[in-house]
């Protein structure tokens, strides 16, 4: 699949930008005062909707993007909407609620953060519910987009927060951890399976019984828009190198950052652990796309 | 409920308007000429879509017919008359007015004219007026006149009328409706591409089987039964073969080669004599039979005779002779033409030509169709029924682009007849006004050009002999620019267009003043050795003169060949301007029925653009060409659309037979009608008029046909037609060539002649796979049409250059392994003429010796308005810069024309090369060529057609 | 699925005959001259004369090369548009209701008024049969010719898809799926006709025709005549009289 920046960006900003809501949400501690409280909040919801914004780069018709929230009850991605609205509205009411009040809605908290992971989870289906990219197609998919939006968020909440503790930044390092366990095993699945179980050329033309199937030629000699979109191809060294980003600056260099900050400038270290498991979630993400190989580059 | 569970309520205009007009025109995004029905809304072009009632392709359009759109409208097409600024082959010119470019004209072929017509050249594209252009070069005086056919198929053209008085394409199709077998060979689109598609899918409805001789399995051949992979340039032996397999098992119709073909003839057995190989004849000049009862001679007309097939007879004057047939049995059956002996030269295992011939034997022979029609033959005798061999041929240019072509397309006739099926039901039906043998067919025309005088007759014909040849009074120097009719291409009925521009360019036999060129892009596709072409055209001599002076060319859009002219006649589109696909000519006619066709204006055009066969006529006004100029010296014909309605090519017979006399009730023969066209259009812009039963078959013998073509003036006569197994006129070139008959040919052509003409069909080796060694140049190279594009001229067509923007080179699996190649690899192709860097691509389904690319893809950067860097120019490549309009120099240093030897017929598939993983791996195929300006701007940006009336 | 109607009373759709199809690509541009002046925005050729055009197309011809195990390699050309799947995912994904499916016939659609241009519908969809159209921004599909078929100032005989009624070979045939006893549904049935991509779970309404097995060369041959060919010659002409 051709790997559009704005679509990289939403998922991975976004995705941080839930996650820290839900992290909020759930009463991560922060200072105090409705200044702190309104950064907070602000960071939160900028992430999320910095993201949103990102992904209506992605649509032809941007300004007919309110019309996306009308089919989720089949709709992934009407889902993703209504639960990103719904999660950043009732974001907007706890924040204001904090803000004038100094306290933290426990109830509505928690909704918040329901709603804030439902909405990275929506994300992740968006993609896990396509049967044509047989390597989103598993429940592997939204876990692992679960797993980096609190991943990412943890180091974050914490740099901005007032918990520093080494359980705190222990725990961190252990959704960082799971978070890249859950997607080793993507990745291994992704590798094993490029399509879906018994699609070959053979069962996309239905020639398949007669022989070896292949493809002799385009149907027209230049591009088109499934050639962009869906038929991209990357070099097998240059996916290589991006999988070395995304696990060195995602995974090493984040978690040793999260290691300094129990020793030394905390808050450097945690927003250093942030910034790069970013970089590095840019890479997993970019990978994610490129690597994916929809069914119809079958017929191409 | 959701608003995606779909339902009535959504608002879908199930009935939107679609057009204001419909208008019935002919197609001419090729030379099928399909009849359209023209949308127009708002008076653009709505869509264009098959017309249900034509004959041709019975509603039904191919790609390149429903692309009309956007052919009208291209960016590239011309504008206005242009006189030429910057240098030969840039592109620079300015715009001139129609009067300021008739004048100059007139003022360049006047003085030619006047001072040696010869020195004019006038040479035709696939145009479809050959019959107005013919006539206006005869009535000019030159003898220097032909149209495309001598590079694209007149060895099918020539053998078939040679052989039976018929051929393929617009002489003749298959009985698609009764055939039981069909053989297609080397045909990848052909002239007839809808009625091929529309008959191979009858077939497939019938359950009757295809079987494909063609190196390459696409298209047509994709979806053949049976698939032969033959090896380019063999088909002829692969003929002759299955022609030994019929003899050896007797499955030849005796009686059809009795009555309908000279196997009977004597043919004069005299090793000494002048007329060895000629046929015995009487003193009326009667061939001779011999009676298989008693062994006497007799005139083939005395109806008593029982004719022998076989045997030796003695003739009144005490030679011998002996039947053609027994010279047929005995060449044929012969150990050389056995499947085994062939299979190694053809590609094709013995048992599959054996199974061929079986299935041929099987179909012809047990699976008759009878059609339950009496008819009377041309002798008076009656007969009960129509009893055919239902077995059907179509062949094209994989036979006819060779230097054997002849000889194959021979080959293939001497099947059809064998088994006698042609024009028998089921079999391969003629097309009015064919059959026309030979004798129904004008001698070439050229000798002793006088100035001012029109030629006594029409520039191409059908020699018989040596003395029909256009040669000097030497006997050996061609009158023709193009040496057509002349010991190097006696029998070139279509002339030679392909050496023109090198023949005037070389001063050989002469140089000329004004070559004037119409609808052929010379300077690219249409020419071998392209990039020589180019420096030819734009050539000096030392004093700085062009060698060829003046270039005069009508194009309708900026080809490559308009960067070249001098002066540019700029031409109308095809759905502007009046045309006519006439009796005369190329008519549109099915087996049933006569019929012919026209184009007229369904648009206004918005530029300065004039038909060209409208300023044909006026130039030849301004000439005063007698036939053009009534008495007082003014016009005689308004334009073409007067032209076709009032010219007279005989008294009563004119460019269209449809709705002759004053009252437009006669057919074919009758006055001029004033109100012709608009019977045309009213009728959806063709005529049509069926063949009554008894005169649908054998029409080559058929009392009813001739007296059914007289009445309608296709023929003056009747015509006998005896199809031609033992082809005589080529054994007296041979009898010339032995040094037994004169004029003769000389001594460099002997040796030639006397191998290649041999008078029953024959095979011998591609002339350039002959002169270099398989060693260095293993591999055959061809190109096949693609059906989405016509030549060059549609890559200006913004949707068909999606499909075809540019081209690989296909290569054999076990080629690219040997080679390393891989898909998308830059790869060197050598011929013994060129190299070209091209992009690769591997395919199985291919005979394993042959590469091939798709035709005409390639651009010469800057043309037809595309970008420079277009993919047409920057990948897509022309196999032409590696063919040679000369073969490899021998070692006496003559170099042959790349044509066949009989009727000079480019052999654009002999072609042999090497290939080899190009060392380093551009991005550009080679050679690219610096990028032409044209007179007529680039247009950027998207095409929206349709935007005004979306809902 | 709430999205897709659970049942359509016709099953509108096309059967391709690869036995036939020679990929001469006359319905590719045939319907790209129709639906480009027809049912929503023109379909746009992108950079047209340039260096890269790009266009929108509803229906494409590719072309395959199948190797026997057994026999010569054979070329297959191969026509694809939509197959208005009855379990059509690219409904379903559309997150604006721009996709759906016709409940009257089956039909797939797009209100172009309402498509947002997200291209979700074209992931997935596993055939590659939806396209955007790049000045528009709005996806183009196969409409069946939705304005052409029950268009009433058309002659009724041509109220079938533009591609249908231009192809040449007669590769492609239109009806109503549903109906057992429709032409359409009888060829299937006759010829084993067959869905892309079962596996997939589209439940495409257009149906394929196989190619028929090729024939491989017989080693029939012919008996050589009796006795010898001269003899047999002889004898044949005294038959003739
Ligand atoms: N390698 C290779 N080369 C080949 C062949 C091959 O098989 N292989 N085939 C050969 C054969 S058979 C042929 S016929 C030639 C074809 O060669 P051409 O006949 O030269 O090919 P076209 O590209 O059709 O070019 C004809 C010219 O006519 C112009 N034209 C189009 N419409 C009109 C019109 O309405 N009026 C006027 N005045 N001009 C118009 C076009 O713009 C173009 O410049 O190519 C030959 N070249
Ligand atoms: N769409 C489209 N239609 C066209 C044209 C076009 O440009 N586009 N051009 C028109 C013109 S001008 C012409 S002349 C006709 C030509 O019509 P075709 O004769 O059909 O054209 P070619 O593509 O030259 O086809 C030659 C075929 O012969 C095969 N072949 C080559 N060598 C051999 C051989 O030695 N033996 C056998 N058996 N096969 C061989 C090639 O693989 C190819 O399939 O098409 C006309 N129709
Ligand atoms: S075959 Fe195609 S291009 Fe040629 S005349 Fe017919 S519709 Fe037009
Ligand atoms: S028009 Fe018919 S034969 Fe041609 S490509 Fe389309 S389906 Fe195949
Ligand atoms: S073919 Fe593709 S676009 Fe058409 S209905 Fe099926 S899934 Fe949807
Ligand atoms: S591109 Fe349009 S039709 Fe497709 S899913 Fe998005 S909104 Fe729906
Ligand atoms: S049915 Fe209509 S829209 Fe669909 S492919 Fe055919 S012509 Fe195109
Ligand atoms: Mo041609």
């Amino acid at each position: 699949m051709h790997p559009a920046v704005s679509v990289i960006f939403f998922t991975v900003t976004s995705g941080a930008g839930f996650g820290l809501i839900a992290l909020i949400g759930l009463g991560w501690p922060m200072h105090d005062g409705p200044l702190s409280a309104f950064l907070a909040c602000a960071l939160a919801g900028g992430l999320a909707v910095a993201g949103l914004l990102a992904s209506t780069f992605h649509l032809g018709h941007p300004e007919r993007a309110w019309r996306a929230f009308s089919q989720w009850r089949s709709s992934w991605l009407s889902r993703e909407g209504v639960l990103a609205v719904a999660t950043l509205a009732l974001f907007a009411a706890y924040a204001l609620y904090w803000m004038l009040t100094g306290q933290r809605a426990m109830p509505l908290g928690v909704a918040v953060a329901v709603l804030a992971l439902l909405t990275v989870i929506s994300t992740g289906m968006i993609y896990a519910s396509l049967k044509t990219v047989r390597q989103w197609h598993s429940v592997l998919t939204p876990l692992s987009y679960l797993g980096f939006a609190l991943a990412s968020a943890m180091p974050l909440a914490a740099a901005i927060g007032t918990d520093r503790s080494v359980r705190t930044i222990v725990l961190a390092a252990g959704v960082l951890a799971v978070a890249w366990l859950i997607k080793l095993a993507w990745w291994r699945r992704a590798r094993a399976s490029e399509f879906m179980p018994g699609s070959d050329t053979g069962t996309a033309t239905g020639l398949g019984g007669i022989g070896k199937a292949r493809l002799l030629e385009r149907p027209h000699t230049g591009e088109n828009y499934l050639t962009k979109e869906m038929v991209h191809r990357i070099g097998r060294k240059h996916a290589r190198v991006l999988r070395l980003i995304a696990g060195g600056a995602g995974f090493v260099a984040a978690s040793a950052f999260l290691a300094l900050a129990l020793v030394a400038l905390p808050g450097i270290f945690l927003s250093l652990a942030f910034a790069s498991l970013i970089a590095g979630l840019l890479a997993e993400r970019w990978l994610f796309f490129a690597e994916a190989r929809h069914s119809v580059s079958l017929y191409y | 409920m959701p608003a995606n569970a779909g339902t009535a309520k959504r608002r879908v205009d199930l009935s939107p308007h679609v057009s204001d007009e419909v208008r019935q025109t002919t197609c001419y995004m090729c030379a099928c000429r399909c009849g359209i029905n023209v949308h127009l809304r708002d008076g653009k072009l709505r869509y264009i879509e098959g017309n249900r009632d034509h004959p041709i392709n019975r509603g039904v359009l191919c790609a390149k017919g429903s692309a009309g759109i956007m052919q009208q409208e291209s960016p590239a097409k011309l504008r206005k008359p242009l006189l030429r600024t910057g240098e030969r082959g840039e592109g620079k010119f300015r715009e001139i007015e129609w009067e300021e470019a008739l004048a100059l004209a007139t003022q360049w072929l006047s003085d030619v004219r006047k001072s040696d017509p010869k020195k004019l050249a006038f040479f035709t594209g696939r145009d479809q007026s050959q019959s107005l252009t013919g006539w206006w070069a005869q009535q000019f005086g030159t003898p220097n006149f032909a149209a495309h056919g001598g590079f694209c198929s007149v060895n099918m053209a020539a053998a078939g009328i040679y052989t039976y008085g018929g051929a393929f394409w617009e002489f003749g199709a298959p009985d698609w409706e009764k055939t039981e077998l069909f053989l297609l060979f080397g045909v990848a689109e052909d002239h007839d591409s809808n009625p091929i598609k529309i008959g191979l899918s009858r077939l497939k409805a019938r359950g009757v089987k295809t079987i494909a001789i063609n190196p390459v399995r696409t298209g047509y051949n994709a979806v053949a039964d049976e698939w032969v992979g033959i090896t380019p340039g063999t088909d002829g032996l692969f003929l002759l073969s299955i022609i030994h397999e019929l003899l050896k098992a007797g499955h030849v119709d005796l009686d059809y080669l009795i009555r309908y073909t000279n196997a009977a003839w004597l043919v004069i057995d005299d090793l000494t004599s002048a007329d060895h190989g000629l046929f015995a004849c009487d003193k009326d000049g009667n061939e001779l039979v011999a009676d298989r009862r008693n062994g006497a001679v007799s005139s083939r007309r005395d109806r008593g005779a029982k004719p022998a097939l076989k045997g030796r007879f003695r003739l009144a004057d005490g030679r011998e002779a002996v039947p053609v047939f027994e010279l047929i049995a005995r060449k044929y059956l012969d150990a050389r033409h056995a499947p085994e002996a062939t299979a190694m030269t053809t590609g094709v295992p013995a048992e599959q030509t054996r199974s061929i011939a079986a299935q041929i034997a099987h179909a012809a022979f047990e699976k008759t169709v009878t059609v339950e029609q009496p008819w009377t033959d041309m002798n008076g005798e009656h007969h009960e029924r129509m009893v055919g061999r239902p077995v059907s041929f179509h062949a094209m240019r994989g036979i006819s682009a060779h230097s054997n072509g002849f000889q194959s397309a021979r080959a293939l006739h001497l099947l059809q007849i064998l088994i006698g099926s042609i024009d028998t039901p089921g079999g391969h039906r003629f097309k009015p006004p064919y059959p026309r043998p030979v004798a129904a067919q004008p001698k070439p025309h050229g000798r002793n050009p006088q100035c001012g005088e029109p030629l006594p007759g029409p520039h191409l014909g059908f020699p018989e002999g040596p003395e029909h040849l256009l040669l000097e009074s030497d006997g050996v120097t061609p009158i023709r620019l193009d040496k057509a009719f002349s010991w190097d291409a006696p029998m070139s009925s279509h002339g030679l267009m392909h050496m023109v521009i090198a023949n005037a360019h070389a001063r050989d036999p002469y140089g000329i003043d004004v070559l004037f060129l119409y609808m052929a892009n010379m300077a690219w596709n249409s020419s071998m050795n392209t990039s020589a072409v180019m420096k030819m055209l734009a050539d000096k001599d030392a004093d700085g003169n062009h060698v060829i002076p003046k270039i005069i060319y009508s194009d309708a859009y900026a080809s490559e060949m308009v960067a070249f002219a001098d002066l540019v006649l700029p031409d109308t589109t095809y759905l502007e301007r009046h045309d006519a696909m006439s009796l005369l000519d190329r008519p549109i006619s099915e087996p049933d029925a006569m019929c012919d066709a026209i184009r007229w204006p369904v648009l206004e055009p918005d530029r300065d653009v004039r038909g060209f066969q409208s300023v044909l006529l006026d130039l030849g006004a301004r000439l005063g060409l007698p036939a053009m100029v009534k008495e007082d010296g003014s016009a005689k014909y308004r334009d073409y659309a007067d032209y076709l309605v009032n010219h007279e090519r005989r008294p009563g017979v004119g460019p269209l037979v449809g709705w002759r006399g004053v009252d437009g009730s006669k057919t074919g023969r009758g006055a001029p009608n004033p109100d012709q066209l608009q019977r045309y259009i009213d009728n959806g812009g063709f005529f049509r008029e069926h063949v009554p039963a008894k005169a649908a078959y054998f029409k080559h013998a058929n009392a009813h046909w001739q007296e059914w073509a007289i009445a309608r003036g296709l023929q003056d006569k009747p015509f006998e037609n005896v199809f031609q197994l033992y082809l005589e006129p080529m054994r007296k070139f041979q009898l010339a060539a032995e040094g037994r008959l004169e004029p003769q040919p000389p001594e460099s052509h002997r040796e030639r002649i006397r191998r290649c003409f041999d008078p029953l069909p024959h095979w011998y080796p591609p002339f350039e796979g002959e002169a270099v060694s398989t060693a260095d140049f293993p591999l055959h190279a061809i190109t096949q049409r693609p059906a989405a594009m016509y030549h060059s001229w549609g890559s200006q067509n913004a949707w068909l250059r999606q499909i075809h923007g540019e081209n690989a080179l296909f290569v054999p699996g076990s080629v690219c392994d040997a080679a390393g190649l891989a898909d998308g690899d830059f790869a060197d192709v050598i011929s013994p003429h060129g190299r070209i860097r091209v992009p690769v691509k591997r395919m199985e389904a291919v005979n394993g010796k042959t590469l091939w690319t798709w035709n005409a893809i390639g651009k010469r950067s800057g043309a037809w308005t595309l970008s420079p860097d277009a993919p047409e120019a920057r990948k897509g490549f022309l196999l032409n810069h590696l063919i040679s309009e000369l073969l490899p120099p021998k070692g006496d240093g003559l170099r042959w024309a790349n044509s066949d030897p009989v009727t000079g017929q480019a052999a654009w598939f002999d072609l042999k090369v090497r290939i080899e993983k190009a060392p380093e791996q551009p991005a550009v195929s080679t050679p690219q060529f610096p990028a032409q300006q044209n007179p007529v701007r680039h247009k950027d940006g998207a095409v929206t057609w349709g935007a005004e009336w979306q809902p | 699925m709430t999205s897709l109607p659970r049942h359509t009373e016709k099953k509108l759709g096309l059967v391709i005959d690869l036995d036939t199809c020679v990929g001469c690509h006359a319905c590719v541009v045939a319907c790209k001259e129709w639906n480009t002046g027809g049912y929503g925005a023109p379909l746009a050729d992108a950079d047209a004369y340039g260096s890269h055009p790009m266009g929108a197309w509803l229906n494409r011809v590719h072309t395959f090369e199948v190797t026997p195990p057994d026999a010569p390699a054979q070329i297959v050309h191969f026509p694809k548009s939509c197959l208005h799947c009855d379990n059509a995912p690219c409904v379903t994904v559309c997150p604006t209701g721009a996709s759906y499916k016709r409940s009257e016939d089956g039909i797939v659609l797009v209100d172009e008024s309402m498509c947002i241009g997200c291209g979700l519908c074209a992931w997935a969809c596993p055939y590659g049969a939806r396209e955007m159209d790049p000045v528009a921004n709005v996806m183009k599909k196969c409409t069946l010719c939705v304005d052409r078929i029950y268009n009433e100032n058309i002659p009724e005989v041509d109220r079938v898809p533009s591609c249908v009624r231009t192809c040449p070979a007669n590769a492609r045939h239109y009806g109503d799926l549903a109906d057992p006893q429709s032409a359409v549904s009888m060829l299937v049935a006759e010829r084993g006709g067959m869905d892309l991509m079962p596996e997939m779970g589209t439940r495409p309404v257009n149906k394929y025709l196989p190619p028929r097995p090729k024939m491989k060369a017989a080693s029939e041959a012919l008996p050589e005549a009796v006795p010898g060919f001269l003899g047999w010659l002889d004898r044949a002409l005294e038959r003739l009289g």
